[in-house]
């Protein structure tokens, strides 16, 4: 366990404010001071507001000298990504597009998280409108992996899972669209969560593909994950997709919740593309749950080769409509160069959106063409119910599945020029968005190039609470997360 | 060759909610520009739409009104274009899945006098779908400028089946329509505030001839009358184009109502491609047989089957229920007198409202629910005129004074000394003898038979009585004097 204040749980710090050895106002300042000092290597943040942090911060200190903490979350500097609105901050998806725009707003999950005390520290890199696996595709520049900064941190929340990695924070939260949280958490080494669709509202999270979107943790810990998903899940009114569902006290209901489990092996997840020693990094962690007396099955989820062409086809769609709005008329770039309002549009879009983005806007707007309909969108959607229907299936027979988060450890930034290359990084992680489903990647090792491995855990529909207890016990059978990037 | 026009309309009416369709910031007409947002209705980055339950019931007792079937799931889809007034740059409508299919709207078609009922009939209606308006753009001299304060507001598109063959029919239709919304309380249809606009799509086709001729789109019909107008003139033009030997082409055009001209706006060729989809924000929201019942129970009778009943009900005359029936508060404003005025006397009460009140009120600048002559009034003015307390001449009198004061009849009457003369029946009599015995002419035809010989006795005893005395009394005196001559 490090001794760096900014390495420290959740839990830890908590205990250490309410025991009043640790001010929130001294653990701030040093995640700060570990910023500034990390950030030109890392380049986790496209921006922080240290002085707002430090008020947040007092405020929490005087709470807690009142009597009057909010809880586990009082005081704790938690990173938002650059898609989630904070009023009075800068919410630009890491597109030029939103440079200069300031969100007049909160999103849910950001007033849930004040209304816990956390302190809202900064706006972490992403690919652009969340669009990548790799956060290379941000406009800002490319977000450095920090077990090794010429790589890649994954995408494309990658600046919470480095700004976690690195110490920039003590927890982050990110936005999962294919893998978007548990593919950098795997490259990152830390924990990362993507909640039930519906679980967590979307209100103030930048809309990229709205069926498939859903805010979630990183976290250095299960626990410290379960501590900030009690706090941002749970029924919205402004979200019309959100689930009316109790929310369980994920933290106390971890130590409640005992296995053994019965899991799941999907064959499908072990085939060609996987990289030997996360193969055998997820080998060891199914022996592990074996040897705990948990029932391991092999099962089938037989619609998987369908999953990438099904997401390319609703995620694309969904985002060429969500990203009309990005017009250059009321907000965001507009360009100087237009002479007619047409011209207008096609110049503030061309200037504004980058090449991944664009490539997206117009593949969905393809798949969504008058005759093109029905063989591409429609069917797709025929192909996503039976892909779910997979894994509930699945779910008859077994508590979670288990498989490898990502089929390669952190890359080369710039190593992968091929956009299918890029696609197919997301093999493992792409099914659970299409079904809806809840599933965490969890750190299960190193490659011997000292490469953080992760492997996924896939929960059962607002099913949490197991799936945290499950992903809790491997980790309590192993040191992983004491080992920290040198930096 | 004959010719005729097959006419279909377009109709959109802002639902009157207290808030957006979307959002729940309030929904209004004439505020300051842009005051009327918020971050849904400016598509800022994060935003998302939450269904206004009100919109939805306002639909489905629209629908219910002019007899849709409602479908069992409301479903939202998103249109996609860009245009400034459009904040997301694509519209929440309902595409596949409308909300209300089928229906009709009946109409009356003018009749051969004004005192003479036309022929009605209904014209079918394909579909009634809910969508959000947009935006206001103001063009400058050398900008443009949006206020985004109608953008979002709830909006249905009432689409009818080409079923009309003449601008009277699509003029009869949207009057009909007009009211039925404004009875159901779903819209004001101010035309002017834009709360009720109209396309029309028109073609022409060789009489007798059952496919569709090419159809033109007319817009800008923003008015009843322009709506009239428009069609009558687009009916000639593709007419005179034929004449010509020429070819209709499918296009929209844009009706200029003061000029009386139109002028093409756009073909068929740069029609949009919408890439239509379910919109994934929205949940399909289900509308079960309670919901339906509930509505169906807010549902009021409308204007004909009103007029139907008042006339079988009250015996009221066409020309009066025409009057009567259109207003919904008049109609309740009537009813109301009736029952207060007591049987019989509907008809009179009737007369006292189409006749007087209504001019009372427009001189006055007041309307019914400001009127200070109230059932009441009008029913206690009918009872003194009926007792023979008060004569018709001295009624109108007191109409006039009760519509400017609020004061009751009976009141007003003795203030103003109105009221027929206390009847002192020696002095009747007396002035009634009088009467016979100077008209030998009228007492001969009287006796031979002619009733009506009997009024010539009566205006020297009105004269005598100076006006005072009661007709009735004067009436039942002569015939007894009469009779016993």
């Amino acid at each position: 366990m490090s001794s760096e204040l900014f390495y420290q749980p959740i839990t830890s710090l908590a205990a250490a404010l309410d025991a009043k050895k640790l001010t929130s106002v001294e653990l701030t300042q040093a995640v700060v001071a570990r910023t500034k000092s990390v950030e030109p290597r890392v380049h986790a943040f496209n921006s922080f507001d240290e002085a707002d942090a430090l008020a947040q911060a007092a405020a929490s200190d005087a709470r807690r000298a009142a009597g009057q903490s909010r809880g586990a979350l009082d005081g704790i500097p938690i990173g938002l990504k650059d898609v989630i609105a904070v009023t009075g901050q800068p919410l630009t998806a890491s597109s030029k597009m939103l440079k200069n725009f300031v969100s007049p707003y909160d999103a849910t999950v950001t007033e849930k998280l004040r209304r816990a005390g956390a302190v809202l520290w900064g706006r972490l890199n992403c690919d652009e409108f969340a669009m990548g696996s790799s956060t290379e595709n941000s406009a800002f520049g490319p977000t450095g992996n920090p077990w090794d900064t010429s790589r890649v941190p994954g995408g494309s929340s990658g600046g919470s899972s480095a700004a976690l990695a690195a110490g920039e924070a003590i927890a982050t939260l990110g936005s999962d669209t294919g893998g978007s949280i548990r593919q950098p958490a795997a490259l990152c080494g830390v924990v990362g969560l993507k909640p039930t669709y519906g679980l967590v509202s979307r209100f103030g999270l930048i809309a990229y593909a709205s069926s498939l979107d859903q805010i979630g943790p990183f976290a250095r810990t299960v626990e410290d994950a379960a501590i900030v998903l009690g706090a941002i899940a749970g029924h919205d009114e402004r979200d019309s997709t959100s689930f009316k569902t109790d929310i369980p006290d994920y933290r106390a209901e971890l130590t409640k919740r005992k296995g053994p489990w019965k899991l799941g092996i999907p064959k499908e997840y072990f085939a060609e593309g996987l990289d030997p020693e996360i193969g055998a990094a997820v080998e060891k962690a199914i022996a592990f749950y074996k040897s705990q007396g948990c029932e391991i099955r092999e099962v089938s989820l037989p619609h998987t080769q369908y999953c990438l062409d099904t997401y390319y086809v609703i995620a694309t769609a969904e985002a060429s409509s969500n990203l009309g709005r990005y017009d250059g008329i009321r907000y965001g770039h507009r360009s100087t160069a237009a002479k007619d309002v047409v011209d207008l549009y096609f110049q503030s879009r061309a200037e504004g959106f980058g090449p991944e983005v664009k490539r997206r806007i117009i593949l969905g707007t393809y798949v969504l063409s008058s005759g093109y309909y029905d063989a591409y969108y429609l069917r797709a959607q025929k192909v996503r119910t039976l892909i779910r229907q997979d894994f509930l299936n699945a779910f008859r027979e077994v508590d979670a599945l288990l498989t490898p988060t990502s089929p390669v450890p952190a890359f080369k930034i710039g190593e992968k020029a091929d956009p299918l290359a890029m696609y197919l990084l997301d093999i493992y992680t792409i099914g659970v968005n299409l079904a809806g489903l809840p599933a965490i990647s969890v750190p299960c090792g190193f490659t011997q190039s000292g490469l953080p491995i992760g492997a996924q855990l896939i929960g059962q529909p607002f099913q949490e609470s197991n799936l945290l207890a499950i992903a809790r016990s491997y980790e309590q059978g192993h040191d992983w997360s004491a080992k920290f990037p040198s930096l | 060759m004959n010719y005729e026009a097959v006419i279909g309309l377009e109709v959109h009416v802002q639902i009157k909610t207290q808030s957006k369709m979307f959002t729940r910031v309030a929904a209004g007409y004439g505020h300051e520009p842009n005051t009327l947002t918020d971050p849904v209705v400016l598509a800022l980055p994060g935003a998302l739409p939450v269904m206004n339950k009100a919109a939805l019931d306002a639909i489905i007792k629209a629908g219910l009104l002019l007899g849709c079937e409602i479908a069992p799931v409301c479903k939202w889809d998103r249109k996609n274009y860009f245009y400034p007034d459009s904040p997301k740059n694509y519209q929440i409508s309902q595409y596949d899945q409308p909300i209300c299919l089928g229906g009709s709207v009946e109409i009356e078609l003018p009749g051969s006098a004004r005192n003479i009922m036309g022929e009605h009939k209904k014209v079918p209606l394909t579909r009634i779908h809910l969508e959000e308006d947009v935006g206001k753009l103001n063009h400058g001299a050398t900008d443009s400028l949006i206020d985004y304060n109608r953008a979002g507001t709830p909006l249905m598109e009432i689409v009818s089946d080409p079923a009309m063959h003449t601008a009277d029919e699509a003029y009869a239709y949207l009057t009909s329509l007009r009211a039925t919304m404004i009875y159901g309380g779903i819209s004001d249809c101010d035309m002017e505030k834009g709360q009720l606009r109209c396309d029309a799509n028109i073609s022409i086709r060789p009489v007798g001839e059952t496919k569709l001729g090419t159809k033109v789109e007319l817009k800008n019909l923003n008015s009843i009358s322009f709506v009239r107008d428009g069609i009558q003139h687009e009916i000639k033009r593709q007419l005179a184009v034929l004449e010509r030997g020429g070819t209709i082409v499918q296009e929209t055009r844009d009706y200029d109502g003061q000029a009386g001209t139109s002028q093409s706006l756009r073909s068929k060729e740069d029609a949009h491609d919408y890439r239509y989809f379910p919109d994934p924000d929205l949940m399909p929201v289900k509308v079960d047989a309670e919901w339906k019942s509930r509505l169906q129970a807010e549902c009021p009778e409308l204007p004909f089957a009103k007029q139907r009943r008042f006339m079988e009900q009250y015996q009221l005359p066409y020309t009066l229920t025409s009057v009567l029936v259109w207003d919904r508060a008049l109609a309740d404003y009537f009813e109301e007198t009736a029952q207060l005025a007591g049987p019989g006397k509907a008809q009179g009460v009737g007369n006292w409202i189409v006749n007087d009140l209504l001019r009372e009120l427009a001189a006055a600048h007041l309307s019914l629910a400001t009127s200070r002559v109230r059932p009441a009034h009008i029913a206690a003015l009918v009872k003194l005129l009926d007792a023979g307390t008060v004569l018709t001449n001295a009624a109108k009198e007191i109409f006039v004074e009760m519509a400017a004061t609020g004061d009751q009849p009976d009141a007003i009457a003795d203030r103003k000394g109105l009221k027929a003369a206390p009847t002192d029946t020696n002095e009747l009599e007396q002035w009634c003898r009088d009467s016979i015995a100077v008209n030998a002419k009228a007492l001969a035809e009287f006796k031979a038979g002619k009733d009506s010989a009997i009024n010539a006795f009566k205006g020297p005893i009105m004269k005598a009585a100076k006006g005072k005395a009661n007709p009735k009394l004067v009436d039942e005196t002569l015939r007894k004097l009469l009779a016993a001559m």
